[in-house]
């Protein structure tokens, strides 16, 4: 099979949909919440009231404006928005209002990098701004369906990619690049499980080295990297299977079935859908000007590639250290803060902040399974611990049982005041009588390690140090301990 | 009963001079409301509100805190949302629905002292020439029986006509405001697309639509228009341009040397009634004697009106009308096991035929495939008779024409023929399709008594210049 395979390459195109992170939504002036409870943030407006009008809140277009400069996209001056016409209950006018033939954004692009450090452009044909529908619930009573409001409104924005994608890897690699973008530009927080971020695949497949184009077909809703990753797979596999077995693709809307990784035809009558665009008459035309394109231009941040490049001539950070802190806007940020606290900006103590944030830091926002946001160690507290360790007041060892102690401080205050403590209680020895008495007391009592030492096993040096380092609590200077324990060792 | 004087200001000076009380003004017009219930002009009366709350104004007058309308006693079209009031569109499928805010209009009349005296009969959602397409039934034209008030704002027309109010709030889409002002022997304003906030207008054709006024003379409407005019941050699409003094400026007339009005030929072929054709005539050459300049122009695309304005209208009314679909307010249909079949019953057994026509019509031309052949096409005819206009009012200051090709019909003479019910508003549609203002004066009498109205059209934003002409064409 996998012969059969690599006679073929797929064809793929995303449609990213995004939450845009406004305070109310796209239309009316209601919050734009994610957990409130149901029908709570709904008005008039939003609930598709008869005479009712929507007024456009304006921050979504800076948003628009924002992602398209950050994806190389020509900015329209004037676009209008457009209703797309289909009944469901939870779409209180009886259409969505988008954009359909002007889209503010259009023909951008983006550069990510692959596996085997190729770069690869990625054409993006348009981005544009849309609201989302209600949620409708029909697993809450046997003989009736509920539907929430509250999402009816809220603003989303779409990037449609060009079908430049061909490999899984690649789709995967765009929509984290495009995620990332989205949180670096503070557009989206990221979240796709709980649905704000979500993604539909357009998937063909061809015969490697043929021009044309094989009939597509769209995979939906697609709500988790593995889902985007395992869909595509699943999609491709199922129509080389259709072409090998000698049947021609249909195009088609799929739905992806996370369990038996496979995917499957939606019904096809809910397919015949017209959804009659027309330019929607109640909202005036959007003009953006080159003021406003200037003012936006002006505030944009730092993209991720830039700051990692930054990163690594303003701090001498090696390539994988800043490109690993820079992944995440807001876990950059922190490194920055945690820097900037620093009283000595050598480069080592920035080397030990850099440390700190991605062993340290990192590890705990993994075991507790939150942002970098949530975290609650200051920047600044990282600073002291880092000025402590390269002022040489205490070691690496026992600047991770400190960091581990202050974990458990609930604010600015109580850290600091920790902080002094354990910076005492932990501080370095330097005291060479004082070291030297652990060294020969770990020396008593392992002698069988020091016989192998003797006989030639000199990685046990290591074995050494650590129980030295045990026994002192972190805080006997490593240099001497090293220096010492050579002596000791060589002159018996 | 005391007797009420016809226009706003003889009002207002007998209130001030206590002659009479806006209590005695709301008295006077529930009696006639009630006595000429055979009209079938009201939906909903608000006796005790409207009487409650003339009690408070009369309070207001006394300590001199009363508002610019104090005294004006107002109907709406029930398309206009009043706070927790039924809002029917004339439909049975808003049965039961009562809405939850006040309408933008609504909330400046209410704070200039406006009494509310409840909401008219129209046209199931504004279609229709004739006020024959309610579900509450039609609308008698007061001057007689027999025949329509004119539509869609057919109960507006006729309430100000029957004196059961002042003044009545109407809509147009197409000349839902002139055609039954034209029928029923008074005056009635559109105003420029934009001029008014349509934020609580239960939308028709959102780019046509618009809020309009029908009264006795041009002052009272200069009046009521001064308070509803300007931007409204609830519509988008309300112009932001300033509000003139149309009430001063409704006192004062033209120098005919100072005007050129068109006369567009287009308006004046096959079709119209001899006695309108002979009455608008004749009232042009009054306004030549007068001194007034009165020039040939040509508004070529006129004959493409109807067509366009039928394939935007309907096209924005199957999208605005898809919002009542039982799901979260009005009827929904009892006998539905699926989803779809809700759907299909509520808005099938909910809306009228005519309505059902529109949406059918609109859907068909917005559809892929003939969305080029008939909605774009329309929208460019749209743009040419849009310059056709610019040109014209490039040369002169207004364009005068009958307002209606006929006057008032017999009830059900026209309802089983939908094409010449469309065309009663022939004259009137282009107006609404260029956004520009327009007024129907009363202009003379036909061989049946009936009354037909003389249109003028303005250059946007020229209401001022509209409501100044009415004093030179009725003096
Ligand atoms: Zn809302």
């Amino acid at each position: 099979m996998d012969t059969v395979l690599s006679k073929y390459e797929p064809v793929i195109g995303l449609e990213i949909h995004a939450q845009m992170k406004t305070k109310s939504k796209a239309f009316c002036k209601c919050s734009a919440e994610f957990h409130s409870s149901p029908n709570s943030n709904v008005c008039p407006v939003c609930l598709g009231y008869p005479g009712t009008l929507p007024v456009l809140n304006e921050n979504l277009v800076d948003h628009i404006i924002r992602m398209g400069f950050a994806l190389n996209c020509s900015i329209r001056k004037v676009s209008i928005f457009a209703r797309k016409n289909y009944f469901y209950p939870d779409l209180s006018k009886g259409y969505q209002i988008t954009q359909f033939e002007t889209p503010i954004c259009e023909n951008g692009f983006l550069d990510i990098s692959l596996r085997n450090k190729e770069t690869k452009r990625i054409g993006v044909t348009r981005i544009h701004m849309e609201e989302d529908a209600g949620k409708s619930i029909h697993d809450f009573h046997d003989d009736e369906s509920l539907v929430d409001f509250n999402r009816c409104g809220v603003p989303l924005i779409e990037i449609v990619s060009e079908p430049d994608i061909r490999s899984t890897e690649e789709a995967f690699r765009y929509l984290s690049k495009i995620r990332q973008t989205l949180i670096y530009l503070e557009i989206n927080d990221g979240n796709m499980e709980e649905g704000s971020l979500r993604c539909d695949a357009n998937i063909s497949v061809r015969l490697k080295g043929e021009k044309e184009f094989g009939t597509r077909c769209e995979i939906k809703n697609l709500n988790s990297f593995k889902n985007v990753s395992d869909a595509i797979d699943a999609e491709i596999f199922r129509q080389i299977k259709v072409i090998e077995s000698g049947g021609n693709v249909v195009f088609n809307t799929m739905t992806f079935n996370a369990k038996e990784k496979t995917t499957s035809a939606t019904r096809s009558k809910e397919e015949a859908h017209d959804y009659r665009y027309f330019p929607e008459p109640d909202l005036v035309k959007v003009t953006v000007t080159d003021e406003w394109k200037l003012k936006i231009l002006e505030s944009l941040p730092e993209f991720p590639d830039a700051r990692c490049k930054r990163f690594m001539n303003e701090y001498s950070l090696p390539f994988s250290d800043s490109d690993e802190i820079t992944q995440d806007k807001f876990f950059a940020d922190y490194f920055e803060e945690a820097v900037s606290g620093l009283k000595s900006k050598d480069e080592t103590s920035i080397r030990i902040v850099s440390n700190i944030v991605r062993a340290e830091v990192r590890r705990v926002l993994n075991e507790q399974k939150i942002g970098i946001k949530e975290f609650n160690i200051p920047g600044k507290v990282v600073s002291m611990i880092a000025d402590s360790v390269f002022a040489g007041k205490v070691s690496v060892t026992a600047s991770k049982e400190i960091f581990n102690i202050l974990l458990k401080g609930n604010s600015e205050e109580e850290m600091i005041s920790l902080f002094n403590k354990a910076e005492s209680d932990l501080s370095q020895i330097s005291d060479s009588s004082e070291i030297e008495s652990v060294v020969l007391k770990v020396l008593d009592e392992n002698p069988k390690e020091v016989q192998r030492y003797k006989g030639g096993e000199k990685k046990l040096a290591g074995f050494f140090v650590g129980k030295i380092m045990q026994e002192s609590r972190g805080k006997a200077n490593p240099k001497i301990v090293n220096e010492l324990l050579l002596k000791n060792l060589e002159t018996e | 009963m005391k007797k009420i004087p016809p226009g706003l200001k003889e009002i207002q000076k007998d209130l001030s001079l206590k002659n009479i009380t806006c209590v005695d003004l709301v008295k006077n017009y529930l009696e006639n409301i009630n006595e000429r219930k055979d009209l079938n002009v009201f939906i909903s009366v608000f006796e005790n509100e409207a009487l409650a709350r003339a009690a408070e104004i009369d309070a207001k007058l006394k300590s001199g805190k009363a508002g610019k309308l104090a005294g004006a006693v107002i109907s709406v079209k029930d398309v206009i949302s009043v706070k927790d009031k039924k809002l029917t569109c004339g439909s049975k499928i808003l049965s039961g629905f009562e809405t939850l805010y006040n309408a933008t209009v609504i909330e400046r009349l209410l704070s200039e002292d406006a009494i509310i005296i409840g909401k008219v009969n129209c046209d199931e959602f504004a279609m229709g020439s004739s006020n024959e397409n309610s579900f509450f039934g039609p609308v008698k034209n007061p001057i007689d029986t027999t025949r329509v008030p004119g539509g869609s704002s057919g109960g507006s027309a006729a309430s100000v006509a029957a004196k059961m109010c002042l003044l009545s709030l109407g809509s147009e889409t197409g000349g839902s405001i002139r055609q039954p002002a034209s029928f029923c022997g008074i005056t009635g304003l559109k105003a420029t697309y934009g001029r008014i906030s349509r934020f609580g207008l239960v939308a028709f054709a959102s780019s046509f639509d618009s809020i309009g006024i029908f009264g006795n003379n041009n002052y009272d409407i200069a009046a009521l228009l001064k308070v509803i005019s300007g931007h409204d941050s609830s519509d988008s699409t309300s112009s932001d341009i300033s509000v003139p003094d149309y009430t001063e400026l409704s006192e004062q007339k033209f120098k005919p040397e100072d005007i050129k009005i068109g006369f567009a030929s287009e308006y004046f072929e096959e079709g119209l009634d001899p006695d309108i054709k002979k009455g608008v005539l004749e009232k042009i050459d009054s306004l030549k004697g007068k001194g007034f300049q009165v020039e040939e122009i040509s508004l070529p695309h006129t004959k493409y009106v109807i067509q366009s304005y039928y394939i935007l209208t309907s096209a924005e009314a199957s999208s605005n009308l898809s919002r009542f679909d039982g799901v979260r307010y009005g009827y929904r249909s009892e006998n539905s096991q699926t989803m779809e079949e809700m759907y299909v019953n509520s808005r099938s057994e909910g809306f009228g035929d005519e309505v059902k026509r529109r949406i059918m019509l609109g859907t068909y031309v917005l559809s892929a495939g003939y969305y080029d052949a008939y909605y774009r096409k329309a929208q460019k005819v749209r743009r040419l008779i849009m310059n056709d206009f610019e040109n014209a009012f490039g040369k002169v200051d207004f364009i005068i024409s009958p307002t209606t090709p006929n006057t008032a019909f017999r009830l059900g003479e026209k309802i089983e023929d939908p094409l010449s019910m469309y065309l009663n508003d022939i004259y009137t549609a282009s107006v609404n399709l260029a956004g520009i203002p327009a007024i129907s004066i009363p202009c003379g009498i036909d061989r049946n008594g009936l009354p037909f109205g003389i249109q003028i059209m303005g250059k946007k934003f020229d209401e001022p210049g509209l409501l100044k002409i009415w004093n030179n064409i009725t003096e």
